[in-house]
């Protein structure tokens, strides 16, 4: 089967602090991956050249078949790639409702070519805002929301994208116990709906359940790749995460 | 309410407005109702980049007067129509709009902002030193008394005053429609999150020009009809200080999320303006803006509109 995600040799560089050192990385559909690796190790800047915030100065990121260097961030979002941010970025003057409604305006309707009734558009912000539990809410603005609130509607905006991959930055920092688990659900039931997704977390118990596979970045290199129970015993990381 | 029922409804009151101003025989009401009308026209296509996108705009004398020395061009090289000239402006500025929007919005805040007041100066440097359009001594249009419309002898003052009103129909009927439209969702997400709107698929760098572009232009038609008016123009004049902080003023004052917003702005500031011109003196003007400026930012944040929709909230849900 060929990968959805093919990363292939990337490096990023700012100034003279290298970020990411020749990452080699592959997705096949469906799966769930899991990435780590200390603060400042690279996870966020991967995902900001994979999804095109960022332009990486060599190597190649595929998707879905096609090569996406040099497409901007908007076009691999209309490709398929979606996101959540690590610090949640809503739409702070719009409704939840019309927070989701954008990427079915931009995205969807770019894609697919026809644009939506007025009713579809509502019929369907409401179903993305039911499936995260913020239905009631629908017409509060993002302000009115608490943290895991605020997570739910990130990953609900990513959702109304129709993706083919998601990558999910740091979606449980700062949450409670019961607050990742309900994260952990909504990502296995994308995940269900045949979404690939990327999980880059700290919290190790969340990755540990929810990956397939872990890939692991230190100092904007991969060193370790493969089942999770192997990885997190690999020499290296337990030296990356423990110190010697 | 569609745009054609909205249009229809402001022609309504443009001739209500028309009709008093007969009723009334006064040619200063003609005069002042000019640069408040103006002053509409500008304050709303200054918020479709700065209230819809949040990109701040400190050129707009710029493009006003890049609409005022075409019409002088023309003037010079071949007479057209005022309507004519009006669209001339809008293509010269919307370019300018487009060429600027361009090179500087990958700029963000106070240095986009430098940047617009850079393009003013720079301009302004370029018609100084451009002998055709009369450089710094400015140049002379003399307007005919009356036109000949359909067998009307109509005081050039009044065809002046009605082209005005027209465009400012026109402006706000865009304005209405753009905020209501996806293009307006667009532009909010881009004054809200840019990386986000990005990620759920906004072309942001194509709507911030589509922004610039009509901007320009609105700035552009509202300047070509202003050497007829005034009648002797020179580059001090077309690019005042005045056109660049009203045209910021009026929205932040009537509120920049909706279209009513510069309107009320415009009448308000713009109609004080010429009672102070005349009681007082109009070189207490910016004075008056800048005091309002002030009361605004501290009293009603969000403009009048804004406050006006806050005390209907609280006055719905005790």
């Amino acid at each position: 089967m060929s990968p959805l995600l093919h990363v292939e040799n990337i490096s990023k560089r700012f100034g003279g602090f290298v970020a990411l050192d020749g990452i080699n990385l592959e997705v096949q559909p469906g799966e769930r991956l899991g990435l780590i690796g200390p603060n400042g190790s690279g996870k966020s800047t991967l995902v900001n050249c994979i999804c095109g915030t960022l332009h990486n100065e060599s190597g190649s990121v595929s998707f879905d078949g096609h090569v996406v260097n040099g497409l901007a961030a908007h076009e691999r979002t209309h490709r398929g790639m979606a996101r959540s941010f690590q610090l949640p970025r809503p739409f702070h003057s719009m409704s939840l409702a019309d927070n989701l409604r954008i990427p079915l305006l931009y995205t969807v309707h770019a894609r697919k070519g026809q644009l939506r009734s007025a009713g579809d558009l509502d019929a369907r912000c409401h179903e993305l805002l039911n499936m995260v539990g913020l239905l009631a809410k629908a017409k509060q603005m993002p302000r009115d929301l608490t943290q895991v609130e605020m997570r739910k509607l990130e990953l609900a905006r990513a959702m109304a994208a129709e993706p083919k991959l998601l990558i999910a930055d740091e979606a449980m920092a700062g949450l409670s116990h019961s607050e990742v688990e309900d994260i952990l659900t909504l990502l296995r039931r994308m995940n269900d709906r045949g979404i690939t997704v990327i999980l880059i977390e700290h919290i190790m118990s969340a990755v540990m359940s929810f990956s397939q596979r872990l890939a692991v970045l230190v100092s904007g290199k991969k060193i370790a790749d493969g089942k999770p129970e192997d990885v997190v015993r690999h020499d290296e990381v337990v030296r990356a995460y423990i110190g010697q | 309410m569609n745009a054609v029922k909205f249009s229809l409804i402001a022609i309504a009151v443009g001739l209500v407005v028309m009709a008093f101003a007969t009723w009334l025989h006064l040619d200063y009401f003609y005069f002042a109702g000019y640069t408040i009308l103006q002053y509409v026209v500008l304050a709303t296509a200054w918020n479709i980049l700065g209230g819809y996108c949040g990109y701040v705009n400190f050129g707009s004398a710029a493009f006003f007067a890049l609409g005022a020395y075409s019409s002088v061009f023309m003037h010079k090289f071949f007479p057209v129509p005022v309507p004519v000239l009006m669209l001339i402006g809008a293509v010269v500025s919307g370019i300018v709009g487009l060429g600027t929007g361009y090179l500087t919005l990958r700029l963000r805040g106070s240095f986009f902002a430098i940047a617009t007041l850079a393009l003013a100066v720079v301009l302004q440097t370029l018609i100084v030193n451009w002998d055709y359009v009369g450089g710094s001594r400015g140049a002379y249009i003399i307007r005919p008394e009356t036109i000949d419309i359909v067998g009307f002898q109509i005081n050039y003052i009044e065809y002046l005053f009605v082209l005005m009103l027209i465009l400012a129909v026109i402006a706000l009927t865009t304005a209405r429609t753009i905020e209501r439209s996806q293009l307006g969702f667009g532009f909010a997400t881009i004054r809200d999150d840019e990386l986000a709107a990005e990620a759920s698929g906004v072309p942001t760098l194509r709507l911030k020009l589509i922004a610039t572009t009509l901007s320009g232009a609105f700035m552009g038609m509202a300047g070509a009809p202003f050497p007829y008016y005034i009648g002797y123009l020179q580059p001090a004049s077309a690019f005042s200080l005045d056109y660049a902080v009203n045209s910021i003023a009026m929205p932040l004052i009537g509120g920049t999320t909706s279209w009513i917003g510069p309107l009320v702005g415009s009448i308000l500031l713009g109609s004080l303006q010429q009672i102070a011109t005349v009681t007082i003196s109009s070189a207490i003007n910016l004075l008056i803006v800048g005091i309002l400026l002030v009361a605004f930012v501290i009293i009603a944040p969000n403009g009048l509109v804004g406050l006006v929709q806050e005390h209907w909230r609280k006055w719905r849900r005790p």
